[in-house]
């Protein structure tokens, strides 16, 4: 079986677990690169989010998840043989680069390249800026990693997508799922100035996220 | 293997397919021909709604095409559809999430597995009894008393809907009607058709005739000049489908007003529980239907009596009730 018969597979299964409905605001057919931005509070997010992605745009998009995370030998393999996840180290992505010590500001410098070179010329991305799991009531505050990915390749569009329901499919600490239908909305791309500075980038990125949820 | 393709099957498929390219047929001329923005919507509706049936009779003859094990599979899977809908409607709290597994992935296989096996005596007990007993009592291992009452009705209610009732179409499959042997997949045809038939004419009925409504504050489309014509139509198709079934046509006209009223009270009942959760359809799973549980309401309650009154009338030798 061949990696993409696999990931349909995954893909169709999640369907299945989350039925989830779509709704697009942003255009849904694109040739642009783009970053899907969505708010985090479970294990399916992103195979979910994926899935209800064009068959088109689905082969060029690539998650990128917490390395601690993936570690493990099996949910490697899947990570980054199925899905081309971009594994990143956790620890420098969230931690805030002004305070940080020097060795997470290396860290997080690493992480950054590894990202842009993944997103190249033809990928777009799936990333969780919140860095962690939340309880699904709030959209918590952003890590700064998806301001320093603008500053590298601002031609790229943001744009943020909302996830509902999928936390009660597999809530904290269990291991067996439930069916639950779920629901996914595609915002409109964030809408930038020339120069952004990062606590206004961050502020309307979160804004546009958080507006979702109540569409 | 309850399947076989003799001439009144033929006929039936006939029926349909001629049935559904007449829809689609009229459905495309009228929505040519129609100018107000209000008939275009309807039109986009009807038409949304015609194509979603194409695809579940071609599901639909493709389980049948597999035998009892095949529609056993559709049916059980239908089940677990409409659970995820019905759960996704009642917002379970987290102490909840270790009885819905159970509910989705123990008590439905069983239930079909019972029918399929036909033990009789355990599919019609077990969820009225059994899951009604666990269900309370694997809440209790989860330590949260905050609305047990509300929590444990809500779960039983929907193991009963989505899975106990819908169970029942599949089970007409274990018949064993005196001179109507391996035929019951022509009995379950009768069923669906006649429910189906039945929302579809107080859908067209109430869109043309409607005027007076019967529950405007439970379903503002249901009309009493869609009812009736819609009941008096289904009714008029189940007795001239009456060939096809083990009933003569007074038996069959009697069998078609069971379903359709029946089916009525189950569109009605639904209809009350998404007013009450606040939603418009259940889901959107169907094109132009909304989700499963919508199409599926009519069936989750004319199922349940039209196996029993089958089983009582039909299947000799009568069993202890009449005694």
């Amino acid at each position: 079986m061949s990696h993409p018969l696999i990931a349909s597979a995954i893909a169709g299964g999640a369907r299945l677990l989350a039925g989830p409905t779509v709704r697009w605001i942003a255009p849904k057919a694109t040739s642009r690169q783009r970053i899907y931005f969505a708010n985090h509070t479970s294990h399916l997010d992103f195979v979910v989010l994926w899935s209800v992605l064009p068959p088109e745009l689905r082969r060029l998009t690539r998650p990128v998840a917490a390395k601690d995370y993936w570690q493990s030998g099996l949910k490697r393999q899947i990570a980054v043989n199925v899905f081309r996840a971009v594994l990143v180290d956790r620890g420098g992505k969230s931690s805030d680069s002004s305070n940080g010590a020097p060795g997470q500001l290396e860290s997080a410098r690493r992480a950054m390249e590894v990202i842009v070179r993944a997103l190249g010329r033809r990928h777009s991305l799936i990333i969780f800026p919140e860095g962690t799991r939340g309880d699904g009531d709030r959209v918590a505050a952003f890590k700064s990693g998806i301001y320093y990915l603008w500053c590298k390749r601002p031609d790229v569009e943001f744009v943020p997508v909302y996830l509902s329901n999928l936390n009660r499919i597999l809530p904290k600490g269990e291991f067996l799922p439930v069916p639950v239908i779920s629901r996914v909305v595609f915002g409109p791309p964030l809408q930038l100035e020339q120069r952004e500075s990062k606590d206004s980038f961050l502020t309307k990125a979160h804004a546009a996220l958080d507006a979702l949820g109540h569409e | 293997m309850n399947f076989k393709v003799d001439h009144q099957m033929l006929w039936i498929a006939v029926g349909v397919f001629g049935g559904l390219s007449l829809a689609s047929l009229t459905g495309f001329v009228l929505s040519r021909t129609v100018k107000s923005d209000g008939g275009k919507a309807t039109m986009a509706n009807m038409n949304a709604r015609t194509r979603s049936w194409w695809i579940m009779v071609a599901i639909f003859a493709l389980s049948f095409m597999l035998g009892t094990g095949g529609s056993m599979f559709l049916f059980g899977f239908i089940s677990l559809l409409a659970l995820r809908e019905y759960v996704s409607l009642i917002s379970p709290v987290p102490a909840d999430h270790r009885t819905l597994f159970w509910s989705f992935f123990v008590f439905t296989p069983v239930q079909y597995l019972f029918w399929y096996a036909g033990w009789y005596g355990l599919a019609v007990i077990l969820i009225p009894v059994y899951a009604f007993l666990f269900v309370p009592t694997r809440l209790t291992l989860a330590h949260e008393t905050a609305g047990f009452l509300d929590r444990a009705a809500r779960i039983h209610w929907g193991l009963m809907v989505c899975i106990y009732c819908i169970s029942y179409a599949p089970a007409l499959l274990t018949l064993q009607i005196p001179g109507y042997e391996k035929q019951d997949a022509k009995l379950l045809l009768f069923l669906v058709m006649v429910a189906q038939l039945s929302d579809v004419f107080q859908y067209v009925w109430g869109k043309v005739l409607g005027r007076h409504k019967i529950a405007p504050t439970i379903s503002p489309n249901k009309t009493w000049e869609g009812f009736v014509g819609g009941v008096a139509s289904a009714c008029a198709v189940g007795t001239a489908l009456y060939w096809m079934t083990p009933f003569t046509r007074l038996e069959a006209l009697g069998m078609s007003f069971a379903i359709t009223i029946m089916g009525f009270a189950g569109g009605l009942t639904m209809s009350a529980i998404k007013r009450d959760r606040g939603v418009k359809d259940f889901g959107a799973t169907i094109e132009g239907h909304g989700g499963i549980l919508d199409r599926m309401d009519s069936i989750c309650f004319s199922a349940p009596l039209f196996f029993h009154l089958t089983r009582w009338l039909f299947v000799s030798p009568h069993p202890k009730f009449f005694h």
